[in-house]
This record gives C-alpha cells, sequence and structure tokens, in this order.
C-alpha cells in the first residue's frame, strides 16, 4: 500500500546513498515574534524510526518548532530539512505529516469514517481502497465499530484515538503530535501512552512529540529534548536526561532532585571530591573537566538515598555520608517521603521503600549514597 | 396565607404585564385589523341592510324582482352619509364598471323624490341587466376573497370559479416577481460580500478586528434614511463615484448608477449587510481554529480545506443571515423609493399607495397579508434550519 505523495517535494532516501540518514533536521532555526525570540538558533537532528520528545515548560519553544516542522508557522531563519530537502517554503498541505492537535481538531460535521477518510480523499485514492484502509486504520485503534457516529458522540479518549487514525492512515513520513494526551484523565493517559508506544515499535513510525509531562517523555521515548528558553538544554535517552542531567534546569525539571551548593576539592583519576555548603564532603564518579576551587551543584535523586538510625559519621557505611534530623515523614502508599535537615540548614528529600520503619520526627539519621549515584552539575 | 402565596405566584406575572399589553396593543391588535381588513367588505351591506334581507329570493340571472328593487331604494333613501356613500359606490364600481354614473343618476332621482316606489329599469336600463344587481348582491356579504385573490392577480368570474385575471389588469404577480428578485440578488451579493468580511474578522486581531467590527456596527446604529440618504449623493451622476472615476480617466460619460436596478441593489447590500457578516461571524467564532491547520496537514489545499471544512461547517451561518437579508428586503420601501426609477419600486410602495393614495385599505391589506404569509414561510425555513444545527451541534 503505496501512498502517492502529495506534490513530490522530496524523495524518499535511504541510508548510504550519499543523503543524510537522518530524516528531520532543524539546521540554525530561530522564531522571532518581533523582538521576541522563541526559538533560538536551533539544531536537532531526528533519525527515522525515531520517537523523539519534545519536553519543556510553555512558552520554552517546543510547540513553536513543531508548527514549523508541520508549516503552520514559518522559521525566521535557518533551514528545516526533511530526507535532506529544504522544507521551509513547502505548504504545510504538502509536507506529507500527520499531526495530531491537542484538542483533537476533529472535523465536527463529519462522521468518524469520513475524518479517517479525509487525507485518502485527498490523495485522490480510489473509493474502495479508501474504504478498506479506513477500516484497517480504525481497528488499529479499536474504533472499527464506531465508524458512522460524529466525534461528538465520542469520549476524550475516542476522539484522540480517532484523530490517531487519521494521522497515520496516510502512511506519512513523520507523525507529529502537539501535547495530545493532555486532555485526558490519568488513567486512559497512560494507557495511551502504551498504545502509541506500541504503534511506534510496530509500524516502525517516525514520531516527534511534544510535551510538558516529563513522565511522558520518559514513557515514551527513544530520547528526549529538553527545552528551556527556545533552547535545548539538553537531549538524549530517557536513562541519560534523568540519571546525568547536564544543566541545573534539567535536573530539576525531569523528576525530583536535591541540589546541594558546593566547591570542587580534589580533581582525582575518575572522581572528584566535592565540599557541600555545610561541611559535608562527597566523592562523586565521573570528572567532566571539573577543576579544584570551581563552584558546581550535586544533584541528588530522592530515591538514591538511603537512611540509617545511627548517627554520626560510621566507616561501615559505603560512600558517601551526611549526618541530618528528620524534620517529616510522609507515607505516599508506594513509598515513604522523608524530609530531612543537614548541616548548614539544607534540606534534603529522601524517598524511601514503603517497607522501610518510618524514622521519628526529630530522629537524628545518617543519609549515605554511592559516587555514581549523583551527578555534578556546573553552577 | 393564601393570599400571600397568590401575590407569590402573580407577582412574576404583574412584572410582564406591561409588555404583554404593549404587544397586544401595537403588535397583535393592529395585525388583526390588517387580517380584517384584507376580508372585510362591508362597504356596501352596511347600507343596504333591506337589500340584503331580500337578496337571497333573487336567482341571480333574470331580471331582478319588484321586491329587491323597493328594498334597493328604501336603503339608498336611509343613506345620509356621503362619505359611505362614497365608498359603496366605489366599491361597486370596481367590481362591475359603469357604477359610477349608474349610481349618480340614480342617487339623483332618489333624491328627487323621496317617497314612493321607483321604476329603476325606466330610469336606466343598466338596472335591467343581471350583472350590475349581481355586482350588488355579490358585495352584500361581510367577507369577501377578492382582495387576497386580486393581491396574486387572481378573481372569480361569474360562476365563482377563481381565474387569472385578463392581462392588462395583472401587475401584483409583477410586483412581487421583482421584489423577490431584487432581494434575492441583494442576498447574494450580500453573501459574496459578507462572508470574506466576517472571515477577516474572525482572522484580525487587536485594533484590526475592533475596525472591522465597528465598520459594520457603526452603519446598524445610524438611521436607515441617513444611509440612503448618502447613497442618494454618492451614486448620483455628478455624485462622488462618478466624478471619481471621471477624474481618473476611467470612464468618459458619467455611469448610470441612480434611479435604476444597479443603485437600489448596490444601496440596498450596503444597508443589509450588517445583518449578513453578524450571523457568519458569530458562527465562525464557533469553529475551531485548528480545523484548517489540520486539513492541511492530512493534504488538503488551502481551497479544499475551505470547501470540505470551513464552508460546512459555516453553512449555519450563511442560511440564518440569507433569511435575515431576505426577510428584510422584501418589505424595503425607502431605498426603492429614493435611489429606484419607476420600475424598481417593490411591494411596499404598492401597499403605501394602496392605503395613502387610493384608499384602497382592502386591497393594501391583503398585498400586507401576502407579504407576511411568506416572511412567516421563510422564518419557519430559518428555524427549520437553526434547530437542526444545533441538533448536530
Amino acid at each position: 500500500m503505496q501512498v502517492r505523495p502529495i506534490g513530490q517535494p522530496y524523495p524518499a532516501t535511504e541510508k548510504g546513498n550519499g543523503v543524510a540518514e537522518f530524516r528531520i533536521r532543524f539546521d540554525g532555526v530561530s522564531k522571532y515574534y518581533g523582538q521576541q525570540c522563541v526559538v533560538d538558533k536551533l539544531r536537532l537532528d531526528i533519525e527515522k524510526g525515531e520517537f523523539v520528545s519534545l519536553l519543556g515548560p510553555s512558552g520554552s519553544g517546543k510547540t513553536t518548532l513543531l508548527m514549523m516542522l508541520a508549516g503552520f508557522e514559518t522559521a525566521t531563519e535557518g533551514q528545516i530539512l526533511v530526507d535532506g530537502y529544504r522544507v521551509n517554503d513547502v505548504p504545510s498541505h504538502k509536507r506529507d505529516m500527520g499531526v495530531v492537535f491537542q484538542n483533537y481538531a476533529l472535523f465536527p460535521h463529519m462522521s468518524v469514517g469520513a475524518n479517517v477518510a479525509f487525507p485518502l480523499q485527498m490523495r485522490g485514492i480510489s473509493k474502495a481502497e479508501i474504504a478498506g484502509r479506513v477500516k484497517t486504520a480504525l481497528d488499529m485503534v479499536q474504533l472499527g465499530a464506531l465508524s458512522e457516529r460524529k466525534p461528538s458522540q465520542l469520549s476524550g479518549g475516542q476522539q484522540q484515538r480517532v484523530a490517531l487514525a487519521r494521522a497515520l492512515v496516510f502512511e506519512p513520513r513523520v507523525v507529529l503530535m502537539d501535547e495530545p494526551l493532555g486532555a485526558l484523565d490519568k488513567n486512559l493517559r497512560e494507557q495511551m501512552q502504551l498504545d502509541i508506544r506500541a504503534l511506534h515499535q510496530r509500524l516502525g513510525l517516525t514520531i516527534v512529540f511534544v510535551t510538558h509531562d516529563q513522565g511522558e517523555a520518559l514513557t515514551m521515548s527513544d530520547r528526549i529534548a529538553v527545552f528551556n528558553k527556545g533552547k535545548i538544554e539538553q537531549i538524549g535517552t530517557p536513562r541519560q536526561v534523568y540519571d546525568e542531567p547536564a544543566t541545573r534546569f534539567v535536573a530539576e525539571f525531569i523528576g525530583e532532585t536535591n541540589l546541594i551548593a558546593g566547591t570542587v576539592e580534589v580533581v582525582e583519576a575518575t572522581s572528584v571530591t566535592i565540599r557541600m555548603n555545610g561541611g559535608n564532603i562527597v566523592r562523586v564518579a565521573g570528572t567532566d573537566g571539573l577543576a579544584a576551587g570551581q563552584a558546581v551543584s550535586v544533584s541528588l535523586r530522592p530515591e538514591r538515598l538511603s537512611l540509617t538510625q545511627v548517627s554520626g559519621t560510621d566507616a561501615s557505611l559505603p560512600g558517601n555520608t551526611i549526618s541530618a534530623t528528620v524534620t517529616d515523614c510522609v507515607y505516599q502508599g508506594d513509598h515513604l517521603r522523608v524530609q530531612l535537615t543537614g548541616a548548614g540548614d539544607a534540606s534534603y528529600i529522601v524517598r524511601l521503600d514503603r517497607r522501610s520503619a518510618e524514622p521519628q520526627r526529630g530522629a537524628q539519621v545518617t543519609a549515605f549514597f554511592s559516587p555514581e549515584d549523583c551527578k555534578v552539575i556546573a553552577s | 396565607m393564601s393570599g400571600k402565596s397568590f401575590l407569590q405566584k402573580s407577582g412574576p406575572l404583574l412584572l410582564v404585564a406591561p409588555l404583554f399589553l404593549f404587544i397586544c396593543l401595537f403588535f397583535i391588535w393592529p395585525l388583526g385589523s390588517v387580517l380584517t381588513q384584507s376580508v372585510s367588505d362591508n362597504a356596501v351591506a352596511r347600507l343596504l341592510p333591506e337589500t340584503a334581507k331580500v337578496a337571497s329570493s333573487w336567482d341571480g340571472q333574470s331580471a331582478p324582482a319588484e321586491g329587491l328593487q323597493a328594498a334597493f331604494v328604501t336603503d339608498l333613501r336611509a343613506a345620509t352619509d356621503e362619505q359611505a356613500v362614497g365608498d359603496m359606490v366605489r366599491r361597486l364600481n370596481s367590481a362591475q364598471s359603469g357604477f359610477r354614473t349608474l349610481m349618480s343618476k340614480t342617487l339623483k332621482a332618489v333624491q328627487d323624490k323621496p317617497e314612493g316606489p321607483i321604476d329603476l329599469v325606466a330610469l336606466d336600463r343598466k338596472w335591467s341587466q343581471p350583472q350590475y344587481w349581481k355586482a350588488i348582491t355579490d358585495a352584500l356579504s361581510p367577507t369577501t376573497d377578492r382582495y387576497l385573490l386580486a393581491a396574486v392577480d387572481l378573481m372569480r368570474n361569474d360562476a365563482g370559479e377563481i381565474i387569472s385575471q385578463p392581462p392588462k389588469q395583472t401587475i401584483n404577480v409583477a410586483i412581487f416577481g421583482r421584489t423577490f428578485w431584487i432581494s434575492a440578488t441583494v442576498t447574494i451579493f450580500c453573501v459574496l460580500l459578507g462572508y470574506p468580511y466576517a472571515l477577516l474578522i474572525t482572522v484580525a486581531t487587536g485594533w484590526k478586528k475592533q475596525a472591522l467590527l465597528a465598520a459594520v456596527l457603526l452603519p446598524l446604529w445610524t438611521s436607515l434614511l441617513v444611509r440612503t440618504a448618502a447613497w442618494f449623493i454618492l451614486l448620483q451622476e455628478q455624485g462622488l463615484i462618478n466624478s471619481a472615476l471621471m477624474d481618473l480617466n476611467i470612464i468618459a460619460d458619467p455611469l448610470a448608477l441612480i434611479f435604476n436596478r444597479t443603485g437600489v441593489i448596490i444601496a440596498m447590500t450596503h444597508v443589509s449587510l450588517p445583518m449578513m457578516v453578524l450571523p457568519i461571524y458569530s458562527v465562525l467564532l464557533t469553529i475551531p481554529k485548528n480545523l484548517m491547520p489540520a486539513a492541511a496537514s492530512l493534504g488538503a489545499h488551502p481551497l479544499r480545506a475551505f470547501v470540505r471544512v470551513l464552508l460546512p461547517l459555516s453553512f449555519g451561518g450563511i442560511a440564518a443571515g440569507s433569511l435575515l437579508v431576505f426577510m428584510s428586503a422584501i418589505g424595503y420601501y425607502i431605498t426603492p423609493a429614493l435611489i429606484g426609477g419607476a420600475g424598481d419600486q417593490m411591494i411596499s410602495s404598492f401597499i403605501a399607495f394602496h392605503a395613502q393614495n387610493s384608499g384602497n385599505w382592502g386591497m393594501a391589506s391583503a398585498l400586507g397579508i401576502v407579504l407576511l404569509v411568506v416572511t412567516i414561510i421563510l422564518y419557519a425555513v430559518y428555524e427549520r434550519l437553526a434547530t437542526q444545527r444545533e441538533r448536530s451541534a
């Protein structure tokens, strides 16, 4: 089932024929609204078959970037390349990209089936073929029985699945999703995340997914691009951006973290020693071009910390230790959330296993973690 | 206790009572009287009570019997109100030509001889012909459909069948046709101009949107007469438009823009435009902004996206606007009267003519009723479309 492309701005290219291997490349793309810079000289390559999430707070430029890729906005400068061809001036109806909008954007006057048939009709495909492909697409999202309904007769989740079927039915080069699950309730959202992920793997789709929900990005993506103020702060696999945040912004935006300011004391071959504000000395794996005397922050994930009731430093404990006082302890169902205050009024959040004994408020404890479980961020 | 609850119950009713009375007095009652006027026919009957009593005994074919003639003379002697007599004569003459001279002759004879029988046939041979008596007996019924029939160029023949009027007297159907034609043309122009304009307001932002909206709303707050007078100035031979075009050497001689159909349609289109723009704008506002981008992303050329998505979704607004414009256009009076020529006068002008110049209230009412019925039918269509839209939305 080969879809006849609309216009032919770019032929399909494969690896090894001299043309770049990436499917999409943003080459120094900027977008200004008047004097305001929304996207700032941005570079990003997305490979064929890759699921890339653009993650960031609202106003960080992620949606604008998607809109430029879809052709709804024009780049003020820079190039957008698809399969090696510049598409800046290609109108959106010739870009052959499926877009799933936040509020579904289904045509309310058409039935579900007609909505899904729309992109195929635009491509001049025969009626018989359209009928078959619409059925296949609706079956794929488990809505085969509802093709005669109007969108207004469907639930939010069903409407979103229709929008998905409509964006996939014409086998677009790339599927763009603009916070598609934002309007759904939590359980449905998590189900849809897994469904979209499964479709991505089964159909080998190239997906660019905009979201402000870090959990969603971690669940679904091959790679996550973390946006802040029109720039990409870090791009990497979910594991990379979570475990090795490159900047303070990334560490704070993705997941919860303890950021403790300090100064580099000694740089060794594979680790550094850092004197934290308050006097604790910790050893952190990796050197990352740090120099002695440099001011840094240490990012420490709450679930990587362990607690012991013994107070004071204990040589028997592995790795780094911090003495602290328990100021609060909350049972959260799947974990215990403990708040500590250490030397220099530094406060720490610790996540303990739900089966751990609840520490008493005011108890003196020692928190410990290995050098591999924290990350130094230049600050 | 029960008195208090009665007051509580009737309180809201008392609040709407003034409005209710107002509507009764200034809407329902005049409408009722127009309806009555269009079918009432008592100009003859109220002066000829005796004739009415014996009229049924006449077979309508032969020359009338003595009794009928005597009753007629008695009634004429009793009729002293000259205005009423004049109305009766006009009414009879409109049913049967020749009555005016016949009646003036007869009335004079009746005045000259206040007592005893008068031989009408001897007075004028016309009284021996049954059609004159038929005209009188027909006119004795207090209700008539002759005005309503005449309003659509129909009449009853001697046998009482409905037939079309002789070609020389048919005018109303042509006027109604002209009225609907002008209204339809104006409606089409309003759609063609109003839709893009409403679309422009929808996509505009900031002060531009305010300016565009004001351009629609300001004329609405200006008197119709003022707007029409403005067009009178703009369109005339030495008017702004002609002189501008001539100064720019686009035309050598002034265009004929006034006292013709072109001028009427230009002015009426302008005057009606807000009624088209506002409903379309209100519907366009409700259409989600991301549908057109969605259509584009699915491969629809902007024009196809418009035809497949935006146009069907805004059809309700076009229908509502068209019906509003059309319904108000068929009642236009001032604009055609000032801007149009003799051949561009619409049905309202003729209603005014019948009411003011010829004093034919029955005819004026009947034309008004036809107009009202057409408007009600159109309104019913509009309601149906509107509810369908609500149901599908």
